[in-house]
């Protein structure tokens, strides 16, 4: 391993946290305005790969929920679970339900949809960053 | 709902099988993979019953939603790959003769296979099948480099370049009709293609069918067949051959026999010659070898030639045919296969020149090889026999005589392969002296896989009435009948 980032990893400890905020909200309005899951998923990969630069591989793998293999797994699993309580209300698999939760103040919409583009964030995160944290181990190893 | 069963069966398996511990995996494999010939069954029952099955997915507005059919075809091919997934697992559970190594990867990769050429078979929208050939691309090519040696590497590779065109010649055809078009749906592609004119009409198609035809490892786009798949595990090796060229197969009864027909006869007509070639190179390249894979893997290309012959009569009787010549070949060829893994686990080789005395040291397996050649050259009463005399009688009644003269002539070369592994294997005596056939150890998985296709196979040649009465039925309901 080459010398310390200093400057680096004391900003990551904002950035890390703030890029997965920021992935969450982008998965978030991706409903009704430009975002979603898959390039919520791409920013999820991005503090992913600022952790590897900054530290090593290894230490952007153990900050994941999962390891890669198995978080894209479950996220294409939760998008194909997303399709089936359409199928019990009796329409086509993946037609998606709402939910009109009233709040005091507003209403909350739930939907499938979102279990279905939470899928598609994890799947981009866990086989886009698992690619993404190999290449970089490879590249670390020559080193 | 049920028309998705044979995507969505064999895919949540893979990815359960993914979240699961390694000692799990091959226990929630066997799961899902039980499941899945009872949902074919439940499929095929419906169909024929009552008509095609359809679902769009999403109950979106045709023909912007991405719609699911299945037909007798379908369902009839969602159970070949049903039963042989079945056979595989079976197999790997003695984990003896060949087995694949039982790598973590290795469940997903088997089912995410079967799901890609189950969910081929049902698709009703034409990049949609792009994407399951693409998902099957993908799980073959993890299977192929599973043993992870040179030799696997070299034919993974292989493997990969030639498939990797096929399929990116397959979405520029794609992308290109749907230019002209600007349908995907298959019944509004079908109807949008018949009104364009026939100078942009012919090349389109030729371009999709030259597609199918390298997933179908025809003639001369076969080099990625016999280039890799003698590297493979045996089971694998029987998986393969039942599933990947039957899907390219499959595409073109489906594209050219319902979607777009009627084709332009100018394509036909080449298909016809193709398949010639075809079934001609293939048996004389099963003639020259001496490994039991590689006369196998060739001698595919041999019978992918008399499918393609049935094809090119483009007639609903030959449709007809093309499908029954499927799935005997599927059957006899995973069976021989296998067959060929017992030769190798008696004898330590797969190569003839090393192998012999298992008329005395096997007489079980003896027989069971010499039904099985007999079946796959044709002799009655088989299914070989049976898929034969379909495409033949078709042809001669169509007026092909010179195809038909083909056709036959490649019966007897392949009469001639089989019978080099029936002189080499079993009839002269081991070449090493020393040599006692082994313990039949662990073999009862592998004894009871070979059985149970077996039995199906000589079902098939002895009461071959229902099944040509229900090939007949598919080619029918191919033309927009129910």
């Amino acid at each position: 391993m080459g010398p310390r980032a200093l400057l680096a990893e004391i900003f990551l400890r904002v950035l890390h946290p703030a890029l997965l905020l920021a992935s969450l909200w982008i998965l978030l309005r991706g409903h009704n305005a430009p975002g979603g899951g898959f390039i919520g998923g791409l920013l999820a990969v991005a503090a992913s790969a600022a952790v590897a630069l900054t530290f090593t591989a290894a230490e952007a793998r153990r900050r994941l929920p999962l390891p890669p293999t198995p978080l894209a797994a479950l996220g294409v699993l939760l998008a194909l679970l997303s399709g089936l309580p359409g199928v019990l209300g009796g329409h086509p698999f993946l037609t998606h339900l709402w939910f009109i939760v009233p709040l005091p103040v507003s209403e909350l919409p739930l939907s499938t949809v979102i279990l279905f583009d939470l899928g598609v964030y994890l799947a981009v995160w866990g086989a886009v960053g698992g690619f993404c944290l190999s290449l970089l181990a490879a590249v670390e190893a020559e080193r | 709902m049920l028309v998705l069963t044979p995507l969505l069966v064999p895919l949540a398996t893979a990815l359960v099988c993914l979240l699961l511990p390694p000692a799990w995996q091959q226990r929630a494999s066997l799961a899902g993979a039980l499941l899945l010939p009872a949902c074919g069954l439940a499929l095929a029952g419906e169909v024929v019953s009552n008509g095609p099955l359809t679902v769009v997915a999403g109950g979106w507005p045709l023909p912007f939603g991405i719609e699911f059919a299945a037909d007798r075809l379908s369902a009839a091919l969602v159970l070949v790959a049903a039963l042989m997934l079945n056979v595989v697992l079976l197999w790997q559970a003695g984990g003896s003769a060949d087995a694949a190594p039982a790598a973590p990867t290795l469940q997903p990769l088997l089912q995410g296979l079967v799901a890609g050429a189950g969910a081929a078979f049902v698709t009703a929208d034409l990049f949609n099948l792009y994407v399951w050939f693409e998902l099957t691309l993908i799980c073959a090519l993890g299977l192929l480099a599973l043993r992870g040696g040179l030799r696997q590497l070299d034919a993974t590779l292989k493997y990969f370049v030639l498939n990797v065109f096929g399929t990116l010649l397959l979405l520029a055809a794609v992308a290109l009709l749907y230019a002209a078009t600007g349908q995907l749906n298959f019944r509004a592609l079908g109807a949008a293609t018949a009104a364009l004119p026939a100078g942009i009409a012919l090349p389109l198609l030729t371009l999709l069918s030259l597609a199918f035809l390298i997933k179908a490892a025809a003639f001369p786009f076969f080099a990625w067949l016999p280039a890799s798949y003698h590297t493979l595990p045996a089971p694998l090796l029987a998986l393969f051959s039942a599933l990947l060229a039957k899907i390219g197969l499959y595409a073109l009864v489906r594209t050219l026999g319902a979607v777009f027909q009627p084709a332009p006869d100018l394509l036909f007509a080449v298909l016809g010659w193709i398949a010639v070639v075809s079934m001609l190179s293939g048996a004389l390249g099963a003639a020259y070898h001496w490994d039991l894979r590689r006369i196998l893997a060739f001698h595919s290309i041999s019978q992918i030639g008399y499918i393609l012959l049935a094809i090119a009569l483009a007639s609903p009787a030959g449709n007809a045919a093309a499908i029954l010549f499927m799935l005997h070949h599927s059957l006899v060829k995973a069976a021989l296969i296998l067959t060929a893994a017992l030769i190798f686990h008696a004898c330590g080789h797969y190569d003839l020149r090393r192998v012999g005395g298992l008329y005395a040291g096997r007489p079980g397996l003896s027989l069971v090889f010499l039904l099985l050649a007999l079946s796959l050259i044709g002799i009655p009463p088989s299914s070989g026999f049976w898929s034969k005399f379909l495409v033949v009688r078709q042809t001669l009644l169509q007026g092909e005589y010179l195809w038909a003269a083909f056709a036959l002539a490649a019966g007897a070369v392949t009469l001639y392969s089989m019978l080099k592994i029936w002189l080499e294997a079993f009839w002269k005596p081991h070449p090493d002296e020393s040599w006692r056939a082994p313990a039949n150890d662990r073999l009862l998985p592998a004894h009871a896989a070979l059985g149970g296709l077996l039995l199906l196979i000589l079902s098939f040649g002895l009461l071959p009435e229902s099944w040509i009465a229900y090939v007949m039925a598919a080619a029918d309901s191919l033309r927009g009948g129910s």
